[in-house]
């Protein structure tokens, strides 16, 4: 029996309802909602209670705070030995750098973060100029200012660089390079003109075969029998070129997945309008394309600082290398200082790592307003 | 001045021929699918040509192959004078005359509705900025949708979607306009804003291929209506005799579908 509905008046919008907090309706739905919860929840209440405790003498109430020598922390119970991060932490930033110098190193690093943090805050004007700054003036600036030779700044070579200041010169510049190399190398897989494409897959190919352990190696033990005898290439530089070509095909295969993400039809409306290839590209196809590829940029970028702890392995004294040259001093030689001296290196890298994927996750969401809605 | 402005006002430069486009044995192939079939087609200036015909039929391929988004293999296609070869140059100087309209829309999502109404007159043509937004602004007037300049297309409906397409093509001021199915994603209660557009081009006198299923469009402003089917124009006519007199079986069968 069909009747005639009509509605007589259009009703309002009305609030959802809001529900009272409920710990304990929360607690079962979320941590004991099933055997498998209630296990993993037990487990892990364990895990912190057993863990945590110990974790916390060692690194706080255990700790050594304050101390000129070996003397404070050796002993026992005692935990870690900060003290000696203390003694040490100028060394930890500039390396061997000569002591007299060490403001030139500090002010690199404020010359850096004067380009960087603007950069990074989009509400900062002058975005152009920013990097033009940070691209060209900063690097020209830093390596005069680091090396000398001018102005009466007396020469002070690579070998003598080191701590955080190589760490952050070594990932800034493997960064800063590989993701312009690696946008090209992306672009040149995709590339319609076979001999591009090929030399692009082969680069791309042959740097993500081999480990960066062995790219280091080679060009510090091989690159020299390349070179005519008594040129000497910069150990750094070295180190710096072969970071930068290994990084950028990660990058490329980063861009790739972006590139691969967007439909055809952008490519064929920017055809359409008569855009030629690199205007399409530039203006079209990779502002998209590097935004879905954000995750996988970044993913990289937080490798690449983490690796360039490995130029060790080829003389440079990074901030790990530093610290752990560091343990050979007898005056600081306790049990406490190796684990006291990982440690350490361990947070400086977290916190820069973690500062990069916040701010990603912040640039990707800024970034999808044009998606949404 | 810019040729769009000028263009506008009438100042239009004669034009080289009555032809607009000229199709000669085209002949496609999708790997070994045969694709277009022997396709020869007349193209009078300011003439309206709507393409009908079951999925699959060639349809697209046939008006992308007019501005050279798909390569053909064999035959002629000269459009506005120029031959279309495997030469980027002639297919860049084609594209710059022809406009065309997605089924998708395929505006870009990235930029604003107005950005997406200048990238192509500042980068293909070299309009300044300036120049370039005002002539967007005028062809956003044109479709209706002049407020929503600054918003994101993700932001509009599909019907003002497509409009903002249709004026992103306008900025070119192409000569030929070629429209692929613009209606069939749109809900329905906003096919009759794109088509009211599309309508008032037609009136305008502009060169129109037009692929749609809307009969109603086709009697009101086709020339001539063409009826495709695996790769080959099965029977073309004027609206009048098409939708009274269908010649061909297939046409028949086709238009007792669709009409029904
Ligand atoms: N890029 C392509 N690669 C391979 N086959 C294609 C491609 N584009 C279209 N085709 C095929 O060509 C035929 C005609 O396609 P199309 O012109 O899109 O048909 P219509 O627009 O009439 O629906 C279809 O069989 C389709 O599967
Ligand atoms: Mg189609």
């Amino acid at each position: 029996m069909a009747r005639h509905f009509v509605r007589s008046e259009v009703l309002a919008a009305r609030p959802a309802p809001r529900r009272p907090f409920d710990p304990i309706g929360w607690l079962s739905t979320n941590l004991f909602s099933s055997p498998l919860n209630i296990a993993a929840t037990v487990l892990s209440v364990a895990l912190i209670a057993k863990l945590l405790p110990p974790a916390l003498d060692w690194a706080i109430f255990d700790a050594v705070w304050v101390g000129s020598s070996r003397e404070a922390c050796v002993g026992p119970g005692v935990g870690a030995c900060w003290a000696f991060v203390w003694a040490k932490i100028g060394q930890f930033i500039h390396g061997h750098y000569p002591v007299g110098e060490r403001w030139r190193v500090d002010l690199f690093f404020v010359l850096f973060a004067a380009g960087l943090i603007p950069m990074a805050i989009p509400r900062v004007p002058f975005k152009r100029l920013n990097a033009v700054y940070l691209i060209l003036a900063l690097p020209l600036v830093s390596l005069l200012l680091l090396y000398g030779g001018v102005f009466g700044l007396r020469v002070v070579p690579t070998s003598q660089w080191g701590g955080l200041l190589v760490t952050i010169i070594v990932a800034a510049v493997g960064i800063a390079t590989s993701i312009p190399l690696g946008i090209l190398l992306a672009l040149g897989r995709r590339s319609k003109m076979p001999v591009i494409r090929m030399l692009s897959i082969a680069f791309i190919e042959f740097w993500r075969g081999i480990p960066l352990i062995t790219v280091l190696f080679m060009s510090s033990v091989m690159l020299p029998l390349f070179l005519p005898p008594g040129v000497d290439f910069d150990k750094l530089l070295r180190a710096l070129i072969g970071i930068a070509l290994y990084a950028s095909a990660y990058m490329a295969e980063a861009v790739r997945g972006g590139l691969q993400s967007l439909p055809r039809g952008q490519y064929e409306a920017a055809g359409s309008l008569g855009l030629g290839y690199w205007p399409t590209m530039r203006k079209v196809i990779l502002p998209q394309a590097l935004r879905v590829s954000i995750p996988g940029i970044v993913n990289t970028a937080i490798a690449l600082l983490k690796d360039t702890s490995l130029v060790i392995v080829i003389g440079l004294f990074d901030l790990l290398g530093i610290i752990q040259s560091n343990f050979a001093d007898s005056n600081w030689a306790s049990p406490a200082t190796p684990a006291t001296g990982y440690i350490f290196a361990a947070l400086v890298y977290w916190v820069m790592a973690f500062a990069v994927s916040r701010y990603s996750l912040f640039l990707e969401r800024r970034l999808d307003v044009g998606r949404r809605h | 001045m810019s040729q769009t402005l000028a263009r506008e006002q009438g100042a239009m430069p004669p034009p080289m021929s009555d032809v607009a486009i000229e199709m000669r044995g085209v002949n496609k192939w999708f790997g070994d699918y045969h694709a277009l079939r022997d396709i020869d087609l007349t193209v009078k200036r300011g003439e309206r040509i709507v393409i009908c015909g079951p999925s699959g039929s060639g349809k697209s391929t046939l008006i992308r192959t007019i501005n050279g988004l798909e390569p053909h293999e064999q035959g002629r296609i000269v459009v506005d004078g120029i031959e279309l070869t495997s030469e980027l140059k002639k297919i860049d100087e084609v594209r710059r005359d022809v406009g065309m309209v997605f089924q998708h829309f395929n505006l870009f999502p990235h930029l604003t509705i107005l950005e997406n109404c200048t990238l192509a007159p500042v980068h293909v043509r070299g309009v300044p900025q300036k120049q370039a937004e005002e002539t967007a602004m005028h062809f956003l007037r044109r479709v209706r949708i002049p407020e929503q300049a600054n918003k994101y297309p993700g932001q509009l409906s599909g019907g003002q979607q497509q409009r903002v397409a249709i004026a992103r093509a306008l900025t070119m001021n192409p000569r030929i306009m070629l429209f692929d199915e613009p209606t069939s994603a749109l809900d329905p209660e906003m096919v009759k804003e794109v088509l009211d557009v599309m309508v008032s081009l037609a009136q305008e006198g502009m060169t129109m291929l037009v692929v749609t299923h809307v009969m109603g469009f086709a009697r009101q402003v086709a020339d001539r209506v063409i009826f495709m089917d695996a790769g080959q124009i099965v029977e073309m006519a004027d609206p009048g005799t098409f939708f009274t007199d269908p010649k061909h079986e297939r046409t028949r069968l086709f238009l007792s579908q669709i009409l029904e």
